[in-house]
């Protein structure tokens, strides 16, 4: 199996075994983007429980995940197992309401009171 | 590197001659740009598949030659 099959693979089993995974710059508690950390924000502030993958430390994965949605940049954020967007999508989701909408129909708990009017 | 508005509108134009694009430059140094692209093609197709759309007419320049583009798209209200 080639290197680039082996890290399909290992996203495809990350994203299977935890609910919402965000593939960032840096990580939650500490982003090293602005997009990353707008959405590592948006969670934050939903008290949404997460898997934050750091793709600064590892290039492959890195390019990888970019192969595997289909996506030119980093974040990117996965709701059980389908990939939902990157920053500009997520923002417009959360500020439409949307997000917590999916969060819902997914069975993924967060903090309803923090949702916005 | 940089990338010129027209330049970004112009490619988006090629792949949707019908788009109505709006392109803002975020920070003034030809590397930070908001678009908003309103195309017919994107009729019937989630938020991901038009952004992914966007990208495919950028031709690989997205996070690349292009480091930031926020995009917002939509499909024309009837």
């Amino acid at each position: 199996m080639s290197p680039q099959q082996d890290v399909q693979d290992w996203i495809r089993k990350t994203i299977a075994q935890n609910d919402v995974v965000l593939f960032m710059k840096g990580t939650g508690q500490m982003p090293q983007c602005g997009f990353s950390s707008q959405v590592a924000q948006i969670l934050g502030h939903l008290g949404v429980d997460y898997k934050d993958i750091n793709v600064l430390d590892d290039m492959s994965i890195r390019d990888g995940v970019k192969a595997f949605a289909n996506w030119p940049t980093i974040p990117q954020l996965y709701v059980k197992g389908e990939f939902v967007g990157g920053c500009d999508i997520i923002r417009e989701m959360f500020q439409a309401g949307e997000l917590s909408q999916l969060f819902d129909e997914k069975g993924i708990s967060y903090d309803k009171s923090k949702l916005t009017a | 590197m940089a990338m010129d508005a027209g330049e970004i509108e112009h490619l988006i134009k090629a792949k949707f001659p019908d788009a109505s694009i709006e392109i803002r430059d975020l920070a003034g140094d030809g590397d930070h740009y908001a678009a908003h692209v309103v195309a017919s093609a994107f009729k019937g197709k989630t938020r991901v598949q038009q952004h992914q759309m966007v990208y495919e007419a950028l031709g690989g320049r997205m996070g690349d030659a292009l480091h930031a583009l926020a995009l917002t798209t939509a499909a024309p209200k009837d």
